[in-house]
């Protein structure tokens, strides 16, 4: 019965998304006002019906409703409580529900929370989330119906995929979501604009808190799933390039482009087009990534049940709306001139290198995941993976590393060269020297070490030189008041990327890895750790059995550190065998056992051993950035001067 | 105005590319060793094991190698269409135990029927990695000059026997 | 079908946790080429793993394969030209430099080039001194006059 509820919900859903699309976005190019004024309560009501579709499979899953056919492939009535409602979004159907409850969720905000954005740009802003939400509820309704039944229904379902089983994973896929989903709030304000012809830069003003929040749980979501593949998956990588991955970490590069454009177009009313651009572009590969993971057309760790089928819908949807997109983008640009001018010795001028340099970082991305497909059409096959992606995407990003700092220092609008030299010459020297001795305390030289250290003190020294010039010739407590909520933003932002970049440079460069055969009271020893080896033991939890060795660990002068004890469970439903990695999670570094496989009858077992120093910086830097993001959107100037642009505004265009 | 379009421009060749690519298998692995001499071996036979053959004693004639395993229920599927192909007595018919028990794989003929002029063992799967073997089962036309014409990847259809692997044996054997 | 044959490659996706062999090397040296190599190498059967991370026996094969022939004295290239005579390009990570791979390798420095030449272009070009209209200066310059000797 519930489940029924959940799919009529659905259809209702999907026909007031289609009034939500149809009715604001005529009403604003007609003047009708009723039209226009029917596009919150509309988007608001298709939220409900979506809200109560969700609902209703949730509750499907922790009622154990096997013969509801999604319920009975991704769940058991054994399945932890908590794991039963991520459950929801772990297969394909499920997780489609929740991106399109996700998207009325940020339509609903937009709904809520722009009261300062005219109400014909928001009627048109929402209309095409509306048109969005259409094609995600139809492709769902038509193709991926998650409350298909099963008749007879099962005795018991087939359980969650054990690796989904993890509290990491779980929450992995909404952060997910509302980020490069709420990258479509800045897409809209972008065709509401192109449709509106709105010549002035507001939309970008209104554009950017969604585009910072979007882009902060985009930023945590990748580092959840990366931290997860770490600790879980048991070879020690925490990225692999897999078409997946590159699905979402285009759309948080293009993401950080577009933030920097948004700021550009905001401050200086140039490069209006370009930021459009940007924000198609963003929710472009959202949708790409979307497509990637369900048509089958890649192979991925990560793909959902593919069916090209499938893939066909959601390639026409994309080709749609990108392309009608791409279509108005060609026909309105040109309409988005500006007066202004930008010189490249200026912050305009660095953050369009900044752009520039993303840009072609995330082609380069885009190209090496689709490059297999176009040699495939032509006969041949190959593969390209992380040793093609790590060298492009390094060296094609470096020179952000010191372009960041330089940024932060340069002025808007034109700056002159003696006195750019002037401020940056000492930090310049200060880094380069404090980067040679702590490369030097390092356990031997590496140049890109060295370089990725230099890379990360530039842009916290230059961020500090920023922070400081703010207090300069002013009173303490004057200067304090008036740095905006954004300014802290920028500086997290930055600080978080050079917490990342040293995170990433210790150590892929400094960690060690070993595979060897130990029996109960081996040991071995490695940076200045010695681990022991005191054999295995059988024991059964919840839903599965397990065997876990137990390891000590000390240190050089012989002192007990901490035990580890690395695991292999097997699930008694799927009966899949897991291994549970034992980590000494640390702020310097990482310990990391696990469990291969018995070797011979003397309790032998081969055991890898890593030592990964500083990678949780990695993961750092991201929450960093992410906080970042937060300040960003909460600064308090969008407040203010949207009031006043909002009238003007509005009295300049009323259709 | 150009360089307003040239977006679109781009994404439709990009859609192109994704439409054209649904129709494509990510999966299968083209073999390299098309046309090229069939890798060397001496295997011992299955009903015979103290008796070896290498490819270089098929020289001459057109013959079929097709790689199966007790353990791979596909080989179940694909066996009555290898049986079909037998009857033809169009080609010899070599099978290869790729990572199989010997009485396992004797028991697995005896109990289906063996369509093949011998099977030869390899146990631990090296001549397999030497043909490029990835999954099992596998088929290989090997031409009269001693080199690979064909490769089947998965079990044999009756479709992909009559519109694929028919053809070229009758093509080779002219 | 493909639904079926769809579930279970999901389900397999439970292989997607290493093996771990106790190779025992000669020297760190080759022991270091090796774990480079098994992570260059791709499994032939996985959803997109290389072999390091896999517990397939096709890779647990080409890992025996590949610590034979380091431990014989062949040196990492030859192992990779032994796997891509037999597998083909498919099986190495790091796309080979050849004419198919030009645009995949260079393209992207290419582009970067191109559009850095572009755009310093165009803002070095387009940094004109503004043109004065020198009869709206002169109109300018009394109307404010006047405003000056009204107060």
């Amino acid at each position: 019965m519930i489940p029924e509820i959940g799919h009529f919900a659905l259809i209702l859903a999907l026909c007031i998304a289609l009034f939500q699309a149809v009715i604001p976005l005529a009403g604003a190019s007609l003047g009708i006002q009723r039209w226009v004024a029917a596009a919150i309560p509309a988007t608001l009501v298709q939220l409900l019906f979506l809200s109560l579709a969700y609902a209703s499979l949730t509750w499907a899953f922790i009622n154990n409703d096997f013969s509801v056919l999604y319920v009975a492939r991704n769940s058991n009535s054994e399945l932890p409580l908590i794991y039963q409602v991520s459950g929801v979004w772990g297969g394909h159907e499920g997780s489609l529900l929740l991106w399109a409850l996700v998207l009325s969720l940020w339509s609903g905000a937009v709904a809520l929370f722009s009261p300062n954005v005219p109400r014909v740009m928001r009627a048109r802003v929402l209309g095409v989330l509306g048109l969005v939400s259409c094609g995600f509820l139809l492709f769902i309704i038509i193709t991926s119906n998650p409350f298909e039944r099963l008749i007879p229904a099962a005795a018991e379902g087939s359980d969650l995929n054990p690796l989904l089983q993890d509290i990491g994973m779980a929450i992995h896929p909404p952060m997910l979501y509302i980020g490069y989903v709420g990258f479509s709030v800045a897409f809209a304000f972008s065709i509401a604009a192109l449709i509106s012809g709105q010549v002035d830069s507001a939309w970008a003003r209104w554009a950017r808190p969604w585009t910072n929040i979007a882009w902060l749980f985009l930023t945590l979501g990748i580092a959840l799933g990366s931290w997860w593949a770490y600790y879980e998956l048991g070879w020690g990588g925490w990225w692999f390039w897999d078409p997946v991955e590159n699905a979402s970490f285009m759309p948080w590069l293009v993401g950080i482009a577009l933030m920097h454009s948004l700021a550009i177009t905001e401050k200086r009313g140039t490069f209006k087009a370009w930021t459009a651009l940007l924000a198609i572009f963003a929710f472009s590969l959202s949708l790409l990534g979307t497509f990637l993971v369900r048509s089958g057309v890649l192979t991925s760790v990560h793909a959902f049940a593919t069916d090209p089928a499938r893939g066909i819908f959601i390639l026409a949807f994309l080709a749609v709306v990108v392309g009608g997109s791409l279509v108005l983008y060609a026909w309105r640009a040109p309409l988005l001139r500006s007066a202004a001018q930008t010189r490249l010795l200026s912050r305009d001028g660095a953050l369009l290198l900044n752009n520039i340099f993303l840009a072609v970082a995330t082609t380069a991305i885009l190209l090496g995941t689709l490059y297999p497909i176009a040699i495939d059409a032509m006969g041949g096959k190959i593969s390209v993976g992380p040793p093609y992606f790590n060298l492009m995407f390094l060296v094609l990003t470096a020179p952000l590393g010191i372009l960041i700092g330089i940024g932060m220092l340069i002025r808007w609008k034109g700056d002159d060269i003696k006195r750019l030299r002037g401020k940056m010459q000492l930090p310049a020297i200060a880094v380069l020297v404090v980067a040679f001795l702590i490369s030097l305390a390092l356990p031997q030289w590496i140049w890109s070490a060295y370089l990725g250290i230099v890379m990360a003190l530039w842009i916290a020294v230059t961020a500090a030189i920023a922070l400081f010039e703010r207090f300069r010739n002013r009173k303490p407590m004057s200067a304090l008041r008036s740095i905006p909520s954004g300014f802290y933003g920028m500086l997290l932002g930055h600080i978080g990327i050079a917490v990342f970049i040293i995170g990433i440079t210790l150590t892929s460069l400094y960690n060690h890895e070993k595979d060897l055969r130990m029996a109960p009271g081996d040991s071995y020893s490695v940076a200045g750790y010695k681990f022991t080896f005191h054999g295995v033991q059988q024991f059964r939890v919840d839903n599965y059995v397990a065997t876990r060795g137990e390891f000590s660990v000390s240190n050089e002068s012989g002192d007990f550190q901490t035990s580890l004890y690395p695991e292999k469970r097997i699930y008694q439903v799927q009966k899949m065998p897991m291994t549970e990695a034992a980590i000494d999670a640390g702020f310097t570094r990482d310990l990391f056992i696990a469990l291969g496989e018995p070797l011979g009858n003397k309790g032998a077992w081969a055991i890898r051993i890593y030592y990964k120093p500083f990678i949780r910086w990695i993961w750092l830097g991201a929450i960093i950035m992410a906080l970042g993001g937060l300040f960003a959107a909460g600064d308090r100037r969008y407040k203010r001067h949207t009031t006043a642009v909002a009238v003007s505004a509005g009295m300049e265009k009323t259709g | 105005m150009i360089r307003f379009a040239a977006p679109l421009g781009f994404f439709l060749l990009l859609v192109a590319l994704l439409g054209y690519g649904l129709s494509l298998d990510p999966k299968k692995v083209p073999s390299p060793l098309i046309d090229k001499s069939a890798p060397d071996f001496s295997l011992p036979m299955l009903d015979a094991p103290s008796r070896k053959l290498a490819p270089g004693d098929l020289l001459g004639q057109v013959w079929v190698l097709n790689v199966w395993a007790s353990w791979c229920i596909s080989c179940r599927a694909e066996h009555a269409i290898i049986t079909q192909l037998a009857r033809e007595n169009l080609v010899t018919i070599i099978g290869l135990n790729y990572k199989d028990q010997p009485q396992d794989a004797v028991n697995w003929l005896q109990q289906f029927g063996n369509p093949y002029t011998t099977s030869l063992i390899d146990l631990d799967g090296r001549v397999g990695i030497d043909w490029g073997v990835y999954g099992v089962p596998e088929t290989f036309i090997i031409g009269a000059d001693g080199n690979i014409r064909y490769k089947h990847i998965g079990p044999v259809t009756q479709d992909s026997l009559d519109n694929k692997l028919l053809p070229v044996i009758r093509a080779l054997l002219g | 079908m493909t639904r079926f044959i769809a579930i279970f490659l999901v389900l397999f996706m439970g292989t997607a946790q290493a093996v771990i062999e106790a190779y025992e090397f000669e020297s760190a040296q080759t022991e270091a080429e090796y774990n480079q190599l098994i992570k260059e190498l791709r499994c032939l059967v996985c959803q997109n793993q290389n072999l390091s991370g896999s517990n397939a026996e096709l890779a647990q094969d080409l890992r025996r394969q590949t610590y034979t022939m380091l431990s014989r004295g062949d040196s990492p290239a030859q192992v990779v030209e032994y796997m891509v005579a037999r597998y083909g390009d498919f099986v190495i990570y790091r796309p080979q430099f050849k004419s198919s791979t030009y645009l995949l390798w260079l393209g992207p420095f290419l582009l970067l080039i191109i559009v850095l030449y572009l755009v310093i272009r165009k803002l070095r070009g387009s940094a004109r001194p503004l043109e004065v209209n020198q009869g709206a200066m002169a109109e300018a310059r009394n109307l404010l006059l006047r405003e000056d000797d009204e107060k």
